[in-house]
């Protein structure tokens, strides 16, 4: 395959993950390791390189968007970034002292039981209406946001915002632990126990992985990890995937973007538990 | 309902409506640095890339992906910003797609640091120091050079 061949395919597929990493908030890192170490038997470290970048091109092409049209809570995002930061720090730390394996089966339930909830509260899950919760009253988090799909301004309450920002310590972590993208954890803790609506969880999750994956990026530059012939096709295509993703989201139902998270978060939890046990 | 429930509802209303307000200046500063910074990264990246294409047809379009770069580490590209810089200078297509990349990058970063100018020009204190602390951490994390995606 010459090198022109290879960028344009990569192109393709980098397009059709970008779409897929804006919708659901999880970056295009799920399509574009797999893609790179599997069909095109690219190193390792270089695969990794590309989907950091992959992270931060879909991050910020499709938070342009988001936040403009109003799906992102920026508040929300902002205070959270404290804890996925501050976890992403500590990960990197103590990534010697856990084992690899028993971190991947751990998360693997947890992704799969996430999955699994967010399925069963597909219906009957409204945003709420009260919230007592003082750290979101204080910091004014509650907000609202116009649904394209249903034609009306939906507002909505937060609750539990501790324990959104221990779950987005623990999100930091793992991504600093294994490496991975961890906006598979952070859109059911913003959906499950702040309350967040699906858009918008998906939304303000993508705002936020950007942030962490520009922490790491640095570095894999300096170690030449970042392949410019790799990276340029991975960037221009997730780019554009997001660009026309975000587009996308706001027509879609949020039952259909609930559903293909739902799917997408059980492939994620079986890949990690495949990694843990085999 | 009586007025001072009344009162309290309409002030808890407006308290909500400035902060509303105050919401949309920063989504649009925010947007725009994301899309200049975006779109920037994009269009040097292409260029870069069809630079090099140029510059280098025959090895790229001929020469097999296995044999050039990809599986072996033994093809070099600029990755110190001195490289990249020198490569600047005479135009190669290779630097150019770095400093997209770069610039793409740096993206986030700069959105987090424009956000804490804004909060402190609608003097909010809370959100100038969450968003503070935001920033230290990621320079701090620039120099440790310790963590995950």
């Amino acid at each position: 395959m010459s090198v022109l061949v290879f960028s344009l395919v990569l192109f393709a597929i980098c397009v059709l993950a970008g779409v897929l990493g804006s919708l659901l908030g999880i970056g295009g890192g799920l399509v574009v390791v797999p893609v790179l170490t599997l069909l095109f038997h690219v190193d390792i470290r270089l695969a990794i390189g590309a989907s950091i970048v992959s992270v931060i091109a879909t991050s910020s092409g499709a938070a342009a968007a988001y936040v403009r049209e109003r799906i992102t809570n920026l508040r929300i995002g902002m205070f959270l970034e404290i804890a996925t930061t501050t976890g992403a720090i500590t990960g990197a730390y103590i990534a010697g002292l856990v084992s690899g394996r028993v971190l991947y089966v751990l998360f693997g339930v947890i992704l799969g039981y996430s999955s699994l909830q967010m399925f069963r509260k597909r219906h009957g899950h409204p945003p709420l209406e009260v919230s007592t919760d003082k750290w979101a009253n204080s910091l004014v988090l509650h907000s609202s946001y116009y649904d394209v799909a249903e034609g009306k301004e939906i507002p909505y309450k937060v609750t539990n915002t501790k324990v959104g920002l221990v779950l987005m310590y623990v999100a930091g972590a793992v991504s600093g632990l294994l490496g991975i993208g961890s906006g598979a954890l952070k859109v059911p803790a913003m959906d499950l126990a702040m309350r967040l609506p699906m858009k918008v969880s998906s939304a303000t999750s993508n705002f936020m992985i950007g942030v962490t994956a520009a922490a790491s990026a640095g570095v894999y530059f300096a170690r030449g990890d970042i392949d410019p012939y790799i990276a340029a096709p991975v960037a221009s295509g997730v780019l554009i995937g997001a660009l026309v993703g975000s587009k996308l989201l706001p027509k879609l139902r949020a039952e259909s973007v609930r559903l293909l998270f739902v799917v997408v978060l059980l492939i994620i939890s079986i890949q990690m538990l495949y990694k843990g046990i085999l | 309902m009586s007025d001072i429930s009344n009162g309290q509802e309409r002030k808890e209303q407006s308290k909500l409506d400035l902060a509303e307000e105050k919401v949309r200046k920063v989504e649009i500063i925010i947007s725009t640095v994301l899309r200049v910074g975006v779109l920037t990264s994009l269009t040097l990246v292409v260029v870069g890339l069809i630079v090099s294409f140029v510059h280098n047809s025959g090895s790229l379009v001929n020469s097999s992906v296995r044999e050039k770069f990809y599986i072996s580490r033994a093809y070099h590209f600029p990755h110190t910003l001195g490289a990249m810089f020198s490569g600047l200078s005479h135009f190669d297509g290779t630097s150019i797609i770095v400093l997209g990349l770069l610039l793409l990058v740096l993206t986030p970063v700069v959105r987090v640091a424009v956000s804490i100018f804004t909060f402190l020009y609608q003097k909010d204190g809370k959100f100038m120091i969450i968003t503070g602390y935001v920033l230290a951490v990621l320079i701090l994390s620039f120099f440790l050079g310790k963590t995950g995606g």
